[in-house]
């Protein structure tokens, strides 16, 4: 469990329109080691789920990677040709979504495109296939699962049915599996339950997991590291305690500050003022400073470079929060 | 139309409120009927016997999972949808049988914030007309200038720029959308919003904005609110009092501190141990087991015992009844006292 099992170095991903290009992913650089759960953190729009799909080469028109590598086992997946990306996806990175209706098809049963999952990247004999489905959806927590896998989605609930999908992303024991808001869409006895098997699972077949969120307290319960994305960047990134415990981005402390556990009841809760800007209106300069209590002219003048810190947390901003404590 | 002085207290009561949903039935089941043969669609129910009194100025969260009969219970109170049994009823009065301007101070005394801020608007109106709307259906503005002033007036009380009447929806954030939703609420002068998981559809960032101007007009206007969300943290920290739903039915009301601070029925703390919270890492997850029961086919005795670690033979026969457990608490657990 050491090495390096991915490492992403500077992507960039533009979507382009009538106007021009506009960066989603504007340069994301992070690595991930074998097994680690890295909390991947923004509001809508902040590119993060643009990020994920980058990743792998899921990128459609308009949009494209323009620059940037994502080195996975030591291959850049960039480089690879759509091909061998294929042979790739759902076998060695897999992914789950945040709605699993649409990602399962509904004219298939669930064992037909999950044994389908197996048969593409493997010559296994149907029955022997079917057996390996029936383990992972028990494995999943899906009582009496000979029955269930002859069933259509549309027969599973919400919660049941993005067990199939966590169970279709385990099928063939990837090293990576880039889960975009899998359990934003659940209640939250049923998040519960799939962010234990999902901890679990993880833990027992040494899967790294790219977990992304809006949720920090989900990523505060789950990660061992968690990266903070605002307008395209990543603008902290660091061990979970570190950066929870110590922000010193002013973005990362307004997300900490607002959430409403963190306030007295009934009193007001520390905002953070404005929206986030849109792609195509992204100020120059640090892209937070209309919203940041810290900003002074420079950050007007010139983007934030990455700082490093000590313990591998690292930020871009020119007036950090000193040594993490509040302002 | 004298009221009992603890209906007094009461701006919103709600007595044996239930509610039922029911396909049409489909032509085999009707051929089936004309035969003499039962075969009618099974009965859904959404909402069972709730009692609920919402006293003038305070915050009723009302939490449930999806499916729950949360946003059924919000739609009747608001009188969106009617009940199948039981009575609503506004300063102590039974809401259906309010007539003439009784019936228009209830109708607009109780205003509804939905969740999707994208949907309740249409599209093809300007945030202007879409605010005024109310003033014009109900005849409360004396002229166009007044109803412009009271536009300017409810935009600004929900913290957007008058300029904005010229624009159309598309033309802004889903957290200015909800707050143009809240303004259209807002411009009839409410008594009482009925909120329907407000701030669920908004960003992190966002949502501490929003809650902000929830709890600025009530300190503003005196407001009383049912703030319905499934966000435990959320409630938490706007509401005075909470109730805890479950498949249809009231299991726990208390002020929020209290509840937070011991929940009684194991439903509760099965949803109080959920809350995701920034505070805990690496958490080793030990989470309630099973899935909401379906409405159609609820199970027998406690709804909750399928799911409840301490559940016992009693709870699976017999239905506990929602009693008092300590001033100002209930519960429904045949286990109150025990556990």
């Amino acid at each position: 469990m050491s090495g390096t099992l991915l490492e992403v170095r500077g992507l960039r991903t533009v979507f382009h329109f009538l106007e021009g290009a506009y960066p989603a992913v504007d340069g994301i650089s992070f690595t991930m080691r074998p097994g680690e759960v890295l909390g991947l953190v923004g509001e809508s729009g902040s590119g993060k789920s643009v990020a994920g799909l980058s990743l792998i080469g899921l990128i459609d028109p308009p949009g494209e990677v323009v620059e940037g590598a994502v080195l996975f086992k030591g291959r850049d997946l960039r480089t690879l040709g759509e091909p061998a990306l294929r042979q790739l996806r759902g076998k060695e990175i897999a992914m789950i979504f945040q709605d699993s209706l649409a990602a399962l098809n509904p004219v298939l049963t669930v064992s037909e495109q999950m044994v389908e999952a197996i048969r593409e990247h493997a010559d296994v004999p149907l029955a022997a296939a079917r057996e390996r489905v029936i383990a992972a959806l028990r494995q999943v927590g899906i009582t009496s699962p000979e029955t269930r896998i002859d069933q259509y989605p549309h027969e599973f609930s919400g919660g049941m049915r993005q067990r199939v999908a966590i169970a279709t992303a385990l099928l063939n024991r990837p090293d990576l599996i880039i889960a975009d808001e899998p359990t934003t869409a659940l209640d939250v006895t049923i998040q519960g339950q799939i962010l234990a098997e999902m901890q679990t699972l993880a833990r027992e077949t040494g899967t790294a997991l790219i977990w992304i969120t809006h949720d920090l307290g989900v990523v505060s319960e789950l990660a061992d590291r968690v990266a903070v994305m605002y307008a395209g960047r990543i603008v902290e990134i660091g061990g979970i305690d570190d950066v929870l415990d110590r922000p010193r981005h002013p973005y990362t402390r307004g997300l900490l500050d607002s959430i409403p556990a963190e306030n007295a009841p009934g009193s007001r809760l520390r905002q953070i003022d404005g929206t986030a800007p849109s792609l195509a209106a992204r100020p120059v300069g640090c892209a937070f400073r209309l919203r940041c209590q810290r900003a002074e002219p420079l950050c007007a003048e010139r983007e934030p470079d990455v700082t490093e810190g000590p313990g591998g947390q690292s930020w871009r901003c020119h007036h950090p929060i000193p040594g993490g404590n509040q302002p | 139309m004298t009221a009992t002085p603890t209906e007094a207290a009461a701006i919103i009561g709600l007595e044996g409120l239930s509610r039922d949903f029911q396909r049409p039935p489909v032509l085999a089941e009707r051929l089936l009927a004309l035969l003499g043969r039962k075969a009618l669609p099974p009965v859904l129910k959404a909402v069972t016997d709730v009692d609920l009194a919402i006293r003038r100025g305070e915050v009723l969260g009302l939490v449930g999972e999806s499916g729950c009969g949360k946003s059924t219970l919000g739609r009747m109170v608001s009188g969106i949808l009617p009940p199948t049994r039981g009575r609503v009823t506004f300063d102590g009065h039974a809401v259906a049988t309010l007539a003439g301007r009784d019936k228009l101070a209830y109708v607009l005394g109780v205003q509804m914030i939905f969740q999707d801020p994208y949907a309740s608007l249409n599209p093809r109106q300007k945030v202007g007309d879409i605010i005024a709307e109310p003033l014009k259906v109900h005849h409360m503005a004396a002229g166009r200038r007044e109803v412009v002033e009271r536009v300017d007036r409810a935009l600004a009380e929900v913290g957007l720029d008058p300029s904005y009447k010229e624009r159309y929806p598309h033309q802004f954030s889903g957290g200015q959308r909800q707050r143009i939703g809240i303004a259209r609420a807002f411009i009839v002068n409410p008594r009482f919003l009925v909120c329907d998981e407000p701030i669920a559809a908004l960003d992190v960032s966002i949502q501490a904005q929003v809650i902000n101007l929830f709890m600025d007009l009530r300190d503003r206007h005196g407001l009383t609110y049912l703030f319905i969300s499934h966000d435990l943290s959320v409630v938490r920290h706007i509401a005075d009092r909470v109730a805890i739903m479950y498949l249809g039915r009231l299991v726990e009301i208390a002020p929020a501190a209290e509840l937070f601070a011991r929940p009684a029925h194991p439903y509760t703390r099965a949803l109080l141990a959920e809350i995701p919270s920034i505070k805990r890492r690496r958490r080793k997850f030990q989470p309630v087991q099973g899935e909401l029961p379906s409405p159609l086919d609820p199970p027998p005795g406690c709804a909750f015992h399928p799911r409840c670690p301490f559940a016992i033979d009693r709870c699976r026969k017999e239905r506990p009844a929602l009693q008092p457990i300590a001033a100002n608490r209930q519960s429904a657990c045949h286990l109150n006292d025990q556990i």
